[in-house]
């Protein structure tokens, strides 16, 4: 791949939704963004939620997020506040929130929502910069959202 | 052209609590004689943008790759310039002449590079300095036009920058100017992609700051074609504004099209006052 930025650029796996998920434009939030109910109903895998963190092809989120606890993988990004100690700031449905769109708590905000598939300027096809041949797959799938948010719930400061 | 009317230039709430990585205070002197503007005053026009002092990429850079520019013996990118050196003096094309049968030698071109993208009164657009030398080309000499992002192209437009190196950034957004630099402004505020990210999200509000790996900077293009060692060539400016947009998750503009005829001006415009920097070396 030529010209490659090393920092959001990486293609994201396909991921189909299953038959049964929530869908984007079926989320509720609340008054300041935040989501109630689980995304899947099924507990969210912390450990897998790590890794969907570091890793730059599927969440990505050190680009941008220090986390000490991901520290086993290099460069964390210096963009938007350091996460140690988020689960005591925020309860796991404002994080759900926040993760899944940021933008409804924080508006204007440069992070990306991550389970959203339309309302685009100029979408493309992943980082191929062509145009998409059909509709788009959410950043992250329901399932990704929910152990991203169990990681976060334990990232508590004593 | 159609630009879609958009707010994004709302404000952008900053991350609290994070430091501002400063980048450095360097001089750039290259071979040890010119002594080049890397930081200076931000122009009037970026007045609200809150960038008051403008910087070369340069400063943002490791001391190891800074050193490369330097001084023209380690700086890759001066092999290309001889590289276009040779196309300047070669003929091409039904009219049987080269760059040198009009215009001599390339110090002819001396200022030429910090005045454009440039209005074109007798195209009636502004036109970039490709697209300038591609009009040389097909107009004057009747030989094929290069690639935009070619090599041939990044050699070329090396060695015309490089006959105004040092000399400060001065393109005109004023007059019939005006409109096309609007559109720019436009563009660097729009939101693109599945990201949702704009240039000025990077490189306005972020400068300084890592993400993940790199170090952002202003995005100025006052360095360019810029030899990447990354990629180990001469690289044009509109080459990477089409991979910055792909990272967005965009679907790109096309390299030497109207949208980013419009960006590459208003983006320049945002350099008046910085040095001719090109062939700069970047990683
Ligand atoms: C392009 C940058 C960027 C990326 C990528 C990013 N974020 Fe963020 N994030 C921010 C910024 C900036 C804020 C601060 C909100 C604001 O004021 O804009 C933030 C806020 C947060 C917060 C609230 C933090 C607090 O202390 O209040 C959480 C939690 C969070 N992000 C989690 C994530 C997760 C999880 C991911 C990946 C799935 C991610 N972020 C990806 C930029 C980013
Ligand atoms: C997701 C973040 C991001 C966005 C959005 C972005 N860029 Fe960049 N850009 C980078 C990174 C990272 C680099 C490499 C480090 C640097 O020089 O800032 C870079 C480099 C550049 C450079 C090279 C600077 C030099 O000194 O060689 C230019 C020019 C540039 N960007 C312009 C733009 C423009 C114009 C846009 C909007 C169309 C844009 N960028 C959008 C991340 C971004």
């Amino acid at each position: 791949m030529k010209f490659t930025l090393t920092t959001l650029a990486a293609a994201l796996v396909a991921t189909p939704l299953i038959a049964g998920d929530v869908t984007p434009a079926s989320v509720t939030y609340g008054e300041y963004g935040q989501i109630e109910d689980s995304l899947t109903g099924q507990p969210g895998d912390a450990e897998n939620g790590a890794l969907v963190m570091k890793t730059k092809s599927i969440g990505n989120c050190i680009a941008c997020h220090q986390v000490t606890a991901l520290n086993d993988a290099p460069f964390h990004g210096e963009i938007g506040p350091m996460l140690d100690g988020v689960g005591d700031r925020w309860g796991e449905a404002e994080l759900r929130g926040i993760v899944a769109n940021a933008k409804k708590m924080f508006p204007g905000t440069i992070m990306p929502a991550y389970f959203k598939n339309e309302g685009y300027i100029r979408p493309g096809d992943a980082y191929t910069g062509e145009a998409p041949e059909g509709p788009l797959d959410t950043l992250l799938t329901a399932q990704q959202i929910e152990d991203v948010v169990a990681f976060l719930m334990t990232q508590k400061e004593q | 052209m159609k630009f879609k009317a958009l707010t994004a230039i709302a404000a952008l709430m900053i991350a609290p609590g994070v430091a501002f990585a400063e980048p450095d205070d360097d001089t750039l002197v290259i071979n040890g004689e010119t002594e080049m503007v890397t930081k200076t005053a931000a122009p009037a026009h970026m007045e609200g943008t809150g960038i008051d002092t403008i910087m070369s990429g340069w400063h943002f850079r490791s001391d190891e790759t800074q050193a490369l520019e330097t001084d023209d013996f380690d700086n890759p990118g001066m092999i290309f310039v001889d590289a276009g050196r040779e196309q300047w003096n070669t003929v091409e094309g039904e009219a049987g002449k080269s760059c040198a049968s009009c215009h001599e030698g390339p110090e002819s071109m001396e200022g030429v590079r910090a005045v454009y993208p440039k209005w074109n009164e007798d195209a009636g657009e502004v036109r970039t300095l490709a697209h300038q030398i591609n009009a040389c080309r097909t107009e004057n000499m009747k030989a094929d036009p290069y690639k935009y992002t070619s090599g041939q192209m990044a050699n070329m437009e090396a060695l015309i920058s490089l006959q105004s190196r040092g000399m400060p950034v001065n393109v005109a957004i004023d007059g019939p100017a005006a409109e096309t630099w609007e559109q720019g402004k436009e563009l660097y505020y729009t939101r693109t992609g599945q990201l949702e990210l704009s240039c000025a999200n990077c490189h306005e509000d972020n400068y300084g700051n890592m993400i993940r790996a790199d170090h952002l900077s202003q995005g100025q293009i006052n360095g360019f074609p810029t030899y990447r060692l990354k990629n180990a060539k001469l690289n044009t400016v509109h080459a990477r504004f089409k991979g910055c947009v792909r990272d967005t998750r965009a679907e790109t503009f096309k390299p030497g099209g109207p949208e980013f005829i419009a960006l590459e001006l208003y983006v320049a415009s945002r350099g008046n006052g910085l040095s001719v920097e090109g062939p700069s070396v970047r990683n």
